[in-house]
């Protein structure tokens, strides 16, 4: 480094691929990130499920006997949190810079250096967060959402609180979303390899398109919420202190602005995973290639304006809810092309079931009834009754666990092979799939039925009558726990002992499948020039995946 | 990058603040991150201020979840300014400071165009205007919070002025530096083919600094 000139400081030598050193250290190859990302993220996705362990732990039985009111209320609101900021967000974030410069033919991200800041602001961000486990009034409790006049109850009076390291940790989170976003954006539109118009990037690079915007428009605004709310906990300003005029009603309009339109921020991804997962695994072209496309701007869009849906019973107005329960509906219309357009997309094909595509297919056909749910809920009378009952808990993780959760399986099982060159186990696979499978029907559906009967969420004791829903619910989530051993079991030791991959064991269409695995440091030998809509899936007389994996 | 030295020093090697071996890197790093000069933008040029411009775009709505609250609170709030307080007044000396923000906006961009047609010695001229123009706003605010009859806890009144009003001038501030940093960087021979982000950056920031204290006046002082 210390004699180069100024052009090649940037340049390591070119062949090189990164040692697992790298991985630990500071790098600016968008791959590494990308797996540190993914790497970092799935170990507090292990945390927040560890916390949600707790949780069903003491819910088996209707007293509070496990944990005490305000710890359980500090583990829900981590549970949420984690899995949220920590867990599906950056997930998708460190995917996606797996991916997307290796999708559109580029040698790397926009920024390699912010985007490098962007990612090391994660663990110390996530581990403050955690941190505030051992301080003296214990961590946040006021749920995920943080509403005011609850998340500025002091429970430990001193400046240094729970709320006051959840606050800062989110604030930290969201920098981070931020210049990731700007890196996406900029690297999307400006870094296209020669042919790569807009109509030939792979749907996934739409879905991240489409979800990064929204990150850039709307979550400022969960930015200047939580300053708002940090003046408020610890300088005694007044802005959401109704009985000082302030008004926390304002609170949860910014708050849903943003965190709204963050669902479709993780479910984007998702859907940008399904449509590369299922033509490859059916070997037929993305149905209606164009409408999905279109769709994933569609939702973006549209999931701007529709976030009073969260505030149907907050003292909002009549003509708001009507306003809002019509604009929600909408947004089953783009989603709704994006659904037919997979089914058709398999139903015309040889579907070869393999672990990628068993995840795949779960994920959507849950997410048809998670989407259901939320129509459901979009409608105002409906909404009122099981509002905050256990049919929202319900719903919301049939869409966040059983389908975004689910895609990131998939997205980990399809692409293995290009990230470590080594195969997974596919039977250990199709295990974790069984088991995950089932635990997440076990432990979410019941939610639904509790939720129409009227048990309350965010509570640590309840009525003796839901008992029997509830140790389902429990015996689920233990399942869906121990369902996660055989995948990390298998990821690790493939990682040590598997076989060699092919650069393109799926005979897969798509730019990051047309270079080694893992890919040389600079992505491609030479920028491949692209003169071909993506998923080209006609060739009847390629070897099938299913052929490859019995090799 | 095989001990935790090397990595240190990588990152040192990448950072702003370059203690080590300050002399020796500081124009290396300040000709890769801030180009400068007239000539064609190419590709680089361009990519790195959309990335920016996307930021304002991104930085605005932290500014309108403000706006939107203050505006909000205001409507309904029966006694905005609770007894005693006078709230802030349109003063001449607001009025003048407003004027010297807003004039500060047309020099930079007179500095910038004089870069683009390699008018470096103009370009510092106006530039060192502008900054001292924005130093000059910067202690004028701190003037007026000091004069001010109500403090950050004042009722609503206080919170929403001192904390949007706060929030600007930590633009203007940085807004500033970065000026300090385009005019130190303008002092070291550059590559003038490579255009001149940090200068137009730092303008577009400018330009938007100013822009968000015109609403902000607006909602602060007239309404
Ligand atoms: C696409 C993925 C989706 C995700 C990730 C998702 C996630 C969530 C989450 C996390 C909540 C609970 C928020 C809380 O109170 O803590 C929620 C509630 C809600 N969702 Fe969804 N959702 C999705 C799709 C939908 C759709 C398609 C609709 C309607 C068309 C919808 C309508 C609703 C409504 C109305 C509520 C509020 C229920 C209440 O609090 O009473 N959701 N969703
Ligand atoms: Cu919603």
């Amino acid at each position: 480094m210390t004699n180069n000139s100024i052009e090649d400081m940037g340049r390591a030598s070119e062949s090189e691929k990164p040692n697992w050193r790298d991985y630990l250290g500071f790098s600016k190859d968008h791959k590494v990130i990308g797996v540190q990302y993914m790497v970092t993220t799935f170990i507090f996705f292990l945390f927040g499920g560890l916390l949600a362990m707790i949780i069903r732990g003491e819910l088996v039985t209707p007293e509070s006997n496990l944990v005490d009111r305000s710890l359980y209320n500090g583990l829900f609101t981590l549970h949420g949190t984690v899995m949220i900021f920590l867990w599906i967000i950056p997930f998708m974030a460190g995917l996606a810079n797996y991916l997307v410069p290796l999708m559109i033919g580029a040698r790397d991200m926009a920024f390699p250096l912010l985007n490098a800041i962007a990612f090391w602001i994660i663990p110390p961000a996530g581990i403050l967060l955690l941190s505030s486990f051992l301080l003296p009034g214990g961590p946040a409790q006021a749920g995920w959402w943080s509403y005011p006049p609850i998340s500025l109850q002091n429970l430990s009076d001193k400046l240094v609180n729970g709320q006051f390291i959840w606050i800062l940790s989110v604030i930290l989170l969201g920098i981070s979303s931020i210049l990731g976003g700007i890196n996406f954006i900029t690297t999307i539109v400006w870094m296209r390899a020669p042919g790569m118009t807009f109509f030939r990037m792979p749907i996934f690079v739409w879905t991240v398109l489409s979800a990064q915007m929204l990150q850039l428009f709307c979550l400022p605004s969960l930015t200047g919420a939580l300053i708002l709310l940090f003046f408020d906990l610890s300088f005694g300003t007044n802005f959401f202190k109704s009985s000082q005029n302030g008004d926390p009603i304002i609170y949860q309009h910014l708050f849903w602005f943003y965190s709204h339109p963050a669902v479709y921020v993780m479910a984007l991804p998702a859907f940008g995973i399904f449509s590369e997962i299922l033509p490859a695994f059916s070997r037929n072209p993305l149905f209606g290639y164009r409408s999905v496309a279109i769709a994933s701007f569609g939702i973006a869009i549209v999931s701007t304006f529709v976030w009073v849906h969260h505030m149907f019973t907050s003292a909002t107005p009549d003509w708001m809810r009507i306003l809002f329960m019509a604009s929600s509906m909408l947004v089953a219309i783009p989603t709704g092309v994006k659904v037919f357009a997979w089914t058709a997309t398999v139903w015309n094909g040889r579907l070869h079931l393999l672990t990628p595509v068993l995840f795949a297919l779960g994920g959507v056909v849950m997410f048809i009834f998670g989407g259901v749910t939320g129509v459901m809920l979009s409608s105002v009378p409906f909404d009122i009754h099981v509002n905050n009952t256990y049919f929202v808990v319900g719903h919301f993780h049939y869409v966040v666990h059983n389908t975004i959760t689910m895609a990131i399986f998939a997205a980990i099982y399809f692409w293995f092979p290009k990230i470590t060159g080594k195969m997974y186990a596919e039977g250990w696979g199709k295990v974790h799939f069984l088991l995950t499978f089932i635990g997440a029907n076990l432990t979410f559906f019941p939610m639904h039925a509790l939720g129409l009967q009227g048990m309350l969420r965010r509570v640590s004791s309840y009525d003796p009558r839901y008992q029997g829903w509830n140790v389902i619910v429990s015996v689920g989530a233990f399942l869906l726990g121990m369902a996660t051993l055989p995948f990390i079991a298998n990821m690790i030791s493939s990682l040590l002992q598997g076989s060699k991959a092919s650069d393109n064991p799926w005979h897969a269409t798509g730019l990051e499948w047309k270079t080694s695995s893992p890919p040389p440091k600079e992505n491609f030998e030479e920028i491949p020039v692209v003169n071909e809509p993506p998923y080209h899936y006609n060739d009847r007389s390629e070897p099938t995946p299913e052929a490859v994996i019995q090799e | 990058m095989e001990n935790p030295i090397h990595l240190l020093e990588e990152i040192l090697d990448e950072s702003p603040i370059h203690f080590y071996k300050l002399r020796r890197y500081l124009p290396i790093w300040l000709h890769r991150f801030i180009p400068i000069g007239g000539g064609k933008p190419d590709d680089e040029h361009g990519k790195t201020l959309f990335g920016f411009t996307v930021f304002l775009l991104s930085e605005s709505i932290v500014f309108l979840s403000f706006f939107f609250t203050y505006i909000a609170l205001r409507l309904t709030t029966p006694n905005w300014l609770p007894p005693g307080v006078s709230g802030p007044e349109l003063s001449g000396f607001t009025i003048f400071n407003t004027l010297v923000l807003l004039s500060s906006s047309i020099v930079i961009q007179l500095a910038e165009n004089a870069l683009k047609r390699r008018k470096i010695r103009r370009f510092r001229l106006l530039w060192l205007i502008t900054s001292a123009m924005g130093t000059y706003f910067l202690i004028a605010q701190a003037i007026e919070w000091s004069q001010l009859n109500f403090r950050l806890t004042t009722g609503l009144v206080g919170g929403t002025f001192y904390v949007l009003t706060g929030f600007h001038g930590l633009h203007v501030l940085v807004g500033v530096l970065l000026q300090i940093l385009m005019v130190i960087r303008s002092f070291i021979r550059g590559n003038y083919n490579k255009g001149h982000f940090g200068v137009s950056a730092t303008t577009l920031f400018w330009h938007f600094v100013d822009g968000i204290w015109v609403i902000l006046f607006s909602l602060l002082y007239i309404w």
